[in-house]
């Protein structure tokens, strides 16, 4: 276990590493920056001071080792547009980011996995049809369209609940349903085929043998092994969801991570674009990694690979 | 029927089936095979048709008939059957050209990803070992990548235009063919067939062309129509954040964004060119389910 904890810590770092090489120079080599942060009407001499200002002159490797340096230390610089540490721009979105992600997955967690076990439970009946229309439709709604649908209904025609913006727990419900729909399709999926293998096998049947009320046989011991494969999946949703924010958060006028993202894209505030690339890569990669980690922990085959 | 085929009982028992007519036996009993694909037949054939089918230009602004509501509203007429927007562009003829940039970004952005995954994947399966870390390396890398925000960044630094999009999601969504063909080609890696390929000499790359690729096929298929429809939310979603197909361009994403101010006063400016993204997504996902159950009935769950 401790060997292998070793080399999937020592895999994660290197992803990590390699993530910052990649969003720090995608951002080099697509353009000149220093034009890009200048604007178009600018003067060759105004270009020329903002390339000094911001250390572009120097050679890329200089640059790239200098801007590592300080990402280690969580300092990411300053920001072009907002004329404030990228770092504390970060820190003050990062909350509302993270509860909408975190409520998102625990609502997707929450409708999927019953819906799942229903599903496999009553195979072949309306109740399965039902919920694998429902992830077919699912997986086929733009996020976007989704959200501005859902405004529609319960803002504007049924007004129960506002339209954008945060306050109230209820200025939440909408963009957490929205991204949690989101996730819903993979986890329904997985949840209702590990159940159906489950429920074939042979120690279920001698579970029913032995004549086991049907609840117990499903919760102790069909649903516990049907639901390991969803922590590793639960983890990758997260990290596809927190992406999905700049989304989500675009709609709502949530100004977490990815409105922040949004807004320095737009504008051309590229340390604030690396700062939230490299930021977010790193929490998926740490997710990952802790999934991995707990399934190892459950179920010792997960070692091998 | 006859007595002289009784005599061969076995042949009786096993009608002689090409894999193509068995496929069509299979796949003409599919429902979301058939619906995807009847669907998905009519959309491309509206795009290819797009200016004989298109009522007005969908270009063509006339301030006088801004924001005129579909046929089904009271106030609406059969000049514009959808209605027209902001502009006074008329909605199905956009919506038509629209499938144009849908169709197109959704296919090349799968062709050029499938191209690369498949490349990883089948030489990560096939030589195993140390390609095979590497390959798996890079994988995990693209994978911990937010893609939407990858593809926003660079849009914006580069300039938002068809091409681009293409080229920025061509090169991002290739992960799932590289994992899927990966997998694949390990299966068969060790195959008797591959084994008396490799022993009659055949080069490495004849193998992987006409022994490993064609066994693969099904499964690449699969991948790419998930793929295309990928590659034609993420466009929607580029172009909705205004940074993905430029205006004047009739991209369904945009048409969405851009009839986002009215949406509360006029909501069928963003309802109808959403339900053509849902429908156009619907149809591929459905085609590419049914070709998953036809080839591989026994994946079926």
């Amino acid at each position: 276990m401790l060997q292998f904890a070793l080399r999937r810590i020592a895999v994660a770092l290197g992803v990590a590493f390699t993530v910052a090489v990649f969003s720090f120079f995608l951002l080099h080599l697509s353009g000149d920056l220093a034009v890009a942060i200048a604007g178009p009407e600018s003067s060759a001499e105004q270009i020329e001071r903002i390339r000094v200002e911001f250390g572009l002159d120097k050679p890329i490797v200089v640059q790239f080792l200098e801007w590592l340096g300080k990402a280690l230390r969580f300092d990411f610089g300053r920001s072009f547009y907002f004329q404030d540490q990228v770092t504390t721009l970060i820190a003050g979105r990062l909350g509302v980011t993270m509860s909408l992600g975190g409520l998102a997955l625990g609502f997707a967690l929450a409708v999927a996995i019953p819906l799942g076990v229903v599903a496999a439970i009553k195979r072949d009946t309306w109740v399965d049809r039902f919920a694998l229309t429902l992830s077919v439709f699912g997986q086929a709604m733009p996020s976007f369209w989704f959200a501005l649908t859902l405004v529609l209904i319960f803002a504007v025609n049924l007004r129960w609940l506002p339209a954008s913006g945060t306050g109230t727990w209820k200025h939440m419900v909408l963009p957490v349903v929205a991204l949690g729909t989101y996730a819903m399709p993979a986890i329904m999926r997985l949840t209702r085929n590990g159940m159906l293998d489950v429920l074939a096998s042979d120690y279920i049947r001698t579970a029913r043998a032995k004549g086991l009320r049907p609840a117990t046989v499903l919760f102790k011991h069909a649903l516990r092994n049907a639901v390991i494969p969803v922590v590793g999946l639960a983890a990758v949703q997260l990290g596809f969801m927190l992406g999905g924010s700049i989304v989500i958060e675009t709609v709502f006028s949530l100004h977490g991570l990815g409105h922040l993202a949004w807004e320095a894209i737009s504008r051309n505030d590229y340390p604030v674009v690396q700062a939230v690339v490299l930021l977010l890569s790193v929490v998926y990669i740490a997710v990952t990694l802790v999934a991995d980690l707990l399934n190892a922990a459950l179920d010792p085959r997960m070692r091998s690979s | 029927m006859s007595e002289t085929v009784a005599s061969d009982p076995l042949a009786q028992a096993l009608p002689r089936v090409s894999p193509l007519a068995r496929f069509a036996r299979r796949a003409l009993g599919h429902h979301g095979f058939l619906i995807g694909a009847g669907v998905l037949g009519l959309i491309v054939l509206a795009a290819l048709f797009a200016p004989l089918i298109a009522p007005h230009d969908p270009y063509a602004q006339d301030v006088a008939r801004r924001l005129i509501p579909p046929v089904w509203d009271a106030k609406g007429s059969w000049d514009h059957v959808l209605g027209t927007d902001k502009l006074g562009r008329d909605y199905l003829s956009r919506l038509i050209y629209g499938a144009r940039i849908s169709l197109m970004i959704g296919a090349l952005a799968a062709l050029i990803s499938g191209v690369i995954g498949t490349a990883m994947g089948v030489a990560a399966g096939y030589f195993g070992g140390k390609v095979d870390s590497v390959i798996s390396y890079v994988i995990t890398t693209r994978l911990s990548m937010p893609v939407v925000l990858v593809a926003l960044a660079v849009a914006s630094l580069v300039g938002g235009s068809l091409k681009i999009v293409i080229l920025v999601l061509g090169f991002l969504l290739w992960d799932r063919f590289a994992v899927v063909t990966r997998v694949a080609t390990q299966q068969i890696r060790h195959a008797e067939y591959i084994a008396a390929a490799r022993c009659i000499g055949c080069s490495t790359w004849r193998i992987v062309m006409s022994e490993i690729l064609p066994n693969i096929l099904n499964a690449l298929i699969v991948v790419a129509t998930l793929e295309m429809a990928h590659a034609i939310l993420l466009e929607a979603t580029l172009s909705f954040l205004g940074l993905g197909v430029p205006p004047p361009e009739p991209s369904w994403g945009l048409m969405i964004a851009e009839g986002k101010s009215y949406m509360f006063f006029k909501p069928w400016v963003i309802v109808i060119p959403g339900v053509a993204l849902l429908v156009l997504v619907l149809a591929i996902n459905l085609l590419g389910d049914g070709v998953r159950d036809v080839t591989a009935p026994e994946n079926r769950n």
